[in-house]
């Protein structure tokens, strides 16, 4: 059981760090560099849209995740009762 | 009041302030030298990380680089804070789980050998070292120009202040000096860029003003500043003229590298929980975003404002140039620094700015007679030199340059701290003298931390470069050497101390060896570099600023391989890696 339980921790804390890196990459090397000319057509506000994302989106992306992260973490921690007190 | 006199006040002030906090919170222990007593808040933590990752590069050239390199310098603006992301899922839990206090020490545990111990050491000293000679430098700018003392004298007063407050309070009082530091940083940058913002476009948020109109135009900032470099030669400033490879090499090596440095690394063994290593991860990065969304905003106006100084009229037109006689302020003070300077090369007395490289508009310039491009700039003085060049008041010129020393030194402070926990912890306490009492060891954490204030001190005087560029390679090396074998030391049981201790080489070796070849780094007397600097040259065409992908690639590949050519790890490190995966013991286990 015990060890069970473990392998199942360590599967959902692998999905979640997964899904938190395809955003990551995305954002930053997919719209910030190798999609960037392509996006650069459309306008957002004053600014081109891949350009952007390189200068300001994938940080505010970057944040987001590791709140994000960290929020999800401490609900799996729970759901197994491996959190701290 | 006088600008310079100022000047003394502020930072003057600022140094009590620092030195002020290291006496109140002054190390008792080694457990407070290395890692605080475990007992700083995530919140403070996130703040002192902040400071402590927020170098002389980042506050003093970043936004100059920007300014300069439009949509290319965006490798630095993801490649510094993407690395957070990294660090948040991948390492900082677990090694605070471990518990320990210095990353060699995770390495030794983790690979049970003592050699794997001290190639980490010194793929630390390496790494810092390199590092820190950026931040001197920065601090010699900062003190000759803004308090008009010699260079030497100025690295000297740095070096005095970091002394006092590194030694004494251990990292319990560099971290709350470094929370004052932050303070004092983000204040110092973002009145300037709120002030710019409105007199620009009218919009005090500079993260939106940079992509607003400019007032009274009806045309965004950014259109607008690509239509004049353009009319001057440039390249367009919202594109760039890397090669995507390197773009993405760079970027990579730079987010990789930020992960495996150990002085951010050790950053998170500070904070008494798991959790609080997650979330105090993301309060970094906020903090962080702070400064990093708003230096693009920086340095397209800082480029947008010098070109309209000095290309206040029509491109081409007799009188669209400036007169050098009617050149502002700023210009003179700089001048005599020798960061700015003009040689009048078509002698018509009016400051000629354009891209003279530019075979294209060769024949366009001659038209207007111009005979070269008359100004050079240094990067570097971009940030430093704004509040003047927007006619800013002296309160906030004076505050500028104490944050320009504030992230200098908060960051000197950080890495020198972790160089002298390498050697007393890691070299005297973990492989030369086992039983030194804690007396002792943290007496030699004292004499270390002072030893390697002087080595930085001597690489100030004769830095390899400017500050941003040197900073780049210790990250290539961070990520070739330090990030894989921490991360597979907690992904991978199956990594054994042959593939670490070879993987750790290969990729240190491999990516100094190539940034000494085509640079030249720390072997300058013996006559580096000895590759010519350009991309035909280049391993797939990746400059030595990325080439620590490779490193890192070569690093896994070699660690991987040679540890399943050789036997597995004792069934106590596979413990000890289950352990570090979970915040608390399952119940199962006390039961």
């Amino acid at each position: 059981m015990h060890s069970e339980n473990r392998l199942a921790y360590w599967r959902a804390n692998l999905r979640l760090v997964f899904v938190c890196l395809i955003i990551w990459f995305t954002c930053s090397y997919g719209f910030g560099i190798l999609l960037v000319e392509q996006l650069n057509r459309i306008r957002i506000g004053g600014f081109q849209l891949g350009f952007w994302f390189a200068q300001q989106g994938s940080i505010y992306i970057f944040v987001a995740l590791i709140f994000f992260y960290a929020w999800r973490m401490n609900h799996i921690d729970r759901k197994f009762d491996v959190h701290e007190d | 009041m006088s600008l310079q006199t100022l000047t003394y006040i502020v930072v003057g002030l600022s140094f009590a302030l620092y030195i002020g906090i290291a006496i109140w919170s002054r190390a008792h222990n080694t457990g407070d030298f290395y890692i605080a007593g475990k007992s700083v808040s995530p919140l403070a933590n996130g703040m002192a990380t902040a400071a402590d990752w927020m170098s002389a590069a980042s506050f003093i050239s970043m936004a100059g680089l920007i300014a300069f390199l439009g949509y290319d310098a965006s490798v630095y603006l993801m490649g510094w804070t993407g690395g957070y992301v990294l660090l948040a899922l991948l390492l900082a839990p677990y090694l605070r789980k471990f518990g320990k206090f210095t990353v060699p020490e995770f390495i030794a545990e983790r690979y049970y050998s003592k050699t794997a111990r001290i190639v980490a050491v010194i793929c630390l000293i390496f790494i810092s070292f390199t590092y820190v000679a950026g931040q001197m430098r920065g601090v010699g700018i900062v003190f000759s120009r803004f308090l008009e003392v010699e260079v030497t004298i100025g690295l000297l007063i740095g070096m005095g202040v970091v002394f006092v407050y590194a030694v004494l309070g251990g990292m319990k009082g560099i971290t709350y000096t470094q929370v004052a530091q932050y303070c004092v940083l983000i204040f110092a940058y973002t009145v300037p860029a709120v002030f710019i913002a409105i007199q620009l476009t009218g919009n005090p948020i500079p993260q939106v003003a940079f992509g607003s109109e400019v007032a009274g135009s009806g045309t965004v900032l950014l259109d607008k500043l690509d239509d004049i470099v353009t009319s001057l030669g440039f390249d367009q400033y919202t594109s760039g003229t890397k090669s995507r490879i390197d773009v993405f090499c760079i970027t990579m090596a730079l987010m990789v590298g930020t992960a495996g440095l150990p002085h951010v690394i050790v950053r998170f063994f500070t904070v008494p929980r798991v959790r609080d290593a997650r979330i105090s991860a993301g309060y970094a990065l906020l903090f962080i975003a702070i400064l990093y969304t708003t230096a693009p905003a920086v340095g397209s106006m800082a480029r947008y404002n010098l070109l309209e100084t000095i290309q206040p009229g029509e491109v081409g037109a007799v009188d669209g140039n400036l007169a050098y006689d009617e050149r502002p302020g700023w210009f003179e003070t700089w001048e005599q620094t020798g960061l700015v300077q003009f040689d009048d090369k078509n002698g018509d007395g009016r400051i000629q700015y354009y891209n003279d490289a530019n075979p294209d508009f060769e024949s366009q310039a001659a038209d207007y007679g111009w005979q070269g491009n008359e100004l050079s700039v240094d990067r570097d003085i971009m940030v430093l030199a704004n509040p003047e060049i927007a006619g800013l008041p002296n309160w906030v010129i004076a505050l500028v340059a104490a944050g320009g020393i504030a992230a200098a030194l908060s960051t000197a402070a950080g890495l020198l701290l972790v160089i002298s926990a390498a050697v007393s912890h890691d070299l005297i306490k973990g492989i030369v003298a086992p039983h030194i009492s804690e007396k002792n060891e943290l007496l030699a954490g004292r004499i270390a931390a002072a030893f390697a204030i002087l080595i930085a001190g001597y690489l100030g005087f004769d830095p390899p470069g400017w500050v941003a560029q040197v900073v780049a390679f210790a990250f290539g090396l961070a990520a070739a050497s330090l990030f894989p074998v921490i991360f597979l030391g907690i992904f991978f049981k199956r990594v054994n101390k042959q593939g670490a201790i070879a993987g750790m080489l290969t990729g240190l070796l491999f990516t100094y060896g190539y940034i000494e070849y085509f640079k030249g780094l720390f072997l300058k007397w013996a006559g580096a570099p000895w590759g010519d600097n350009a991309a035909e040259f280049w391993l797939f065409g990746i400059s030595p600023e990325g080439i620590g992908v490779i490193g890192m690639c070569l690093n896994f590949i070699v660690a991987i391989s040679v540890s399943y050519m050789t036997a597995p790890p004792p069934e106590r490190i596979q413990h000890m890696v289950e352990h570090i995966r979970v915040p608390r013991h399952f119940d199962e286990e006390h039961a």
